[in-house]
């Protein structure tokens, strides 16, 4: 026989449980309500987009082999390195489609990454130079994808060598990685093993400053 | 028996000198083998067929990646097969680094051009991408030649004879489509750009590729696999070192 002051004892708690239960979810209400009022309340704020910067693309025409200047408008970060991935990956964009002068299949972020390092030269024992060598990081996908063919890759190579001087003027030299690691040449002709200089390029592809 | 013991005094004598002439002879006749011809010799040219073995280069053809399409590797060495015929009937010495399907490294490509002393070295490649022919010198900058060249800037000291051929071969390959028919033209590029096994080399040295040609939609009308279109450009090639080998002939 359960004594009686057990059975009040239920009766008491069950009680308390189910009046706690109905605050809880009425606090719950309460604060989903203000967090939705507070929401409503303030005012949307539009996106930070970065200003529109002139830049310049060294674009390759196979049937000439020459590289040509075009000024396009396109936002940029503040970054350096950020800024010349950008600008790479709309050069490069600009190669997609049958039409292009200098054809080649899209890939997307065809370029990975940018490292900028400073370039010190045997002859300078301060870094005082603001001169720098561009490490870029080219896609797998990109790579293999790429037409095989000395003139081919070779524009390509200048092209992406010359418009990362003509926006960075501070970049003297490029080197190439694909998917991180040295590779030996682009699709089985241009050459990623040396490192190419800025200024060389645009002269050796007949480029108008 | 007097007879051998003749014999013996005789060897003990002529032997020594003997061994000493036909030792120099070994060492002298490549010597002489390898001075630069003069006019009057055969003029040799070098024929690098590119890629081989394993590396089939690009695929060539309308459909490239389909079994129909021919490995660059194989046009490559039947352009140099069929220069070197036009080469040899015209009194030129022509050596191939490759004479079938075998890999070979640029240092050995190198190497090989580099034994004969060449008056000038044609590396041959083949292309879907662009039209025409691209002609490419090495960009290394002009040195004056030295005793011992670094391996991998040999070329430096031919980078002017090396464009002086590319502009003979330019003008040549401009002037084989003049006959009247502009159809027959093909279209012609110079430039200049990185190579590690040109760069190495001693000798007056162009990379020429070959690309379809296209008509002005971009369309092509003549593959780089076909017989007529490689004719004239091998033909072209063949009138463009005679007339190199006239001019060293004269300089």
């Amino acid at each position: 026989m359960t004594p009686r002051y057990q059975k009040i004892l239920f009766v008491v708690l069950f009680a308390a449980s189910v009046a706690m239960t109905a605050v809880l979810v009425r606090l719950r209400e309460r604060a989903h309500d203000r967090l939705l009022q507070t929401a409503m309340s303030e005012g949307t704020t539009a996106p930070t987009v970065a200003p529109l910067e002139q830049v310049t693309l060294m674009v390759a025409d196979d049937e000439t082999s020459t590289l040509a200047p075009e000024t396009i408008a396109l936002p940029l970060p503040d970054d350096p390195q950020a800024r010349a991935r950008a600008v790479l990956n709309r050069l490069l964009s600009q190669y997609y489609g049958a039409q292009s002068q200098h054809p080649l299949p899209p890939v997307v972020n065809p370029v990975e990454s940018v490292f900028l390092m400073p370039l010190r030269r045997a002859s300078e024992d301060s870094g005082k130079s603001t001169d720098r060598i561009a490490i870029v990081n080219l896609s797998t996908q990109f790579a293999a994808s790429h037409p095989s063919g000395l003139e081919t890759e070779t524009l390509t190579v200048l092209s992406i060598s010359a418009t990362l001087h003509a926006n960075l003027p501070q970049v003297m030299e490029v080197r190439f990685l694909v998917g991180g690691e040295q590779q030996a040449t682009l699709h089985g002709h241009a050459d990623l093993t040396q490192t190419y200089l800025t200024a060389a390029s645009a002269a050796a592809s007949g480029a108008q400053p | 028996m007097p007879g051998v013991r003749l014999w013996q005094s005789v060897w003990r004598r002529v032997g020594p000198v003997a061994c000493l002439a036909v030792c120099a002879g070994f060492w002298t006749c490549p010597k002489a083998a390898a001075q630069p011809p003069t006019a009057l010799q055969h003029t040799t040219i070098v024929l690098d067929a590119a890629h081989g073995g394993e590396d089939l280069g690009a695929a060539l053809g309308s459909v490239p990646g389909a079994e129909a399409a021919a490995p660059e590797k194989v046009v490559t060495l039947a352009l140099s097969q069929r220069l070197r015929a036009l080469l040899t009937a015209r009194g030129f010495a022509v050596v191939e680094t490759r004479q079938g399907d075998v890999a070979m490294d640029e240092d050995a490509r190198a190497t090989a051009s580099n034994r004969v002393r060449a008056e000038a070295c044609l590396v041959l490649h083949a292309t879907n991408a662009g039209s025409g022919v691209h002609l490419f010198v090495s960009s290394l900058a002009p040195m004056p030649t030295q005793l011992l060249m670094p391996w991998k800037t040999a070329q430096a000291a031919q980078v002017t004879n090396s464009l002086k051929l590319g502009n003979a071969i330019h003008a040549a390959l401009s002037a084989a489509g003049r006959d009247g028919d502009l159809a027959l033209t093909i279209p012609t590029t110079l430039g200049r750009t990185t190579l590690p096994g040109i760069d190495s080399m001693s000798c007056p040295a162009v990379a020429v590729e070959l690309a379809p040609l296209r008509d002005k939609d971009g369309k092509v009308t003549s593959e780089v696999t076909d017989a007529d279109y490689q004719t004239r450009v091998l033909n072209a090639l063949a009138a463009a070192l005679l007339e190199w080998r006239s001019e060293a002939g004269a300089a």
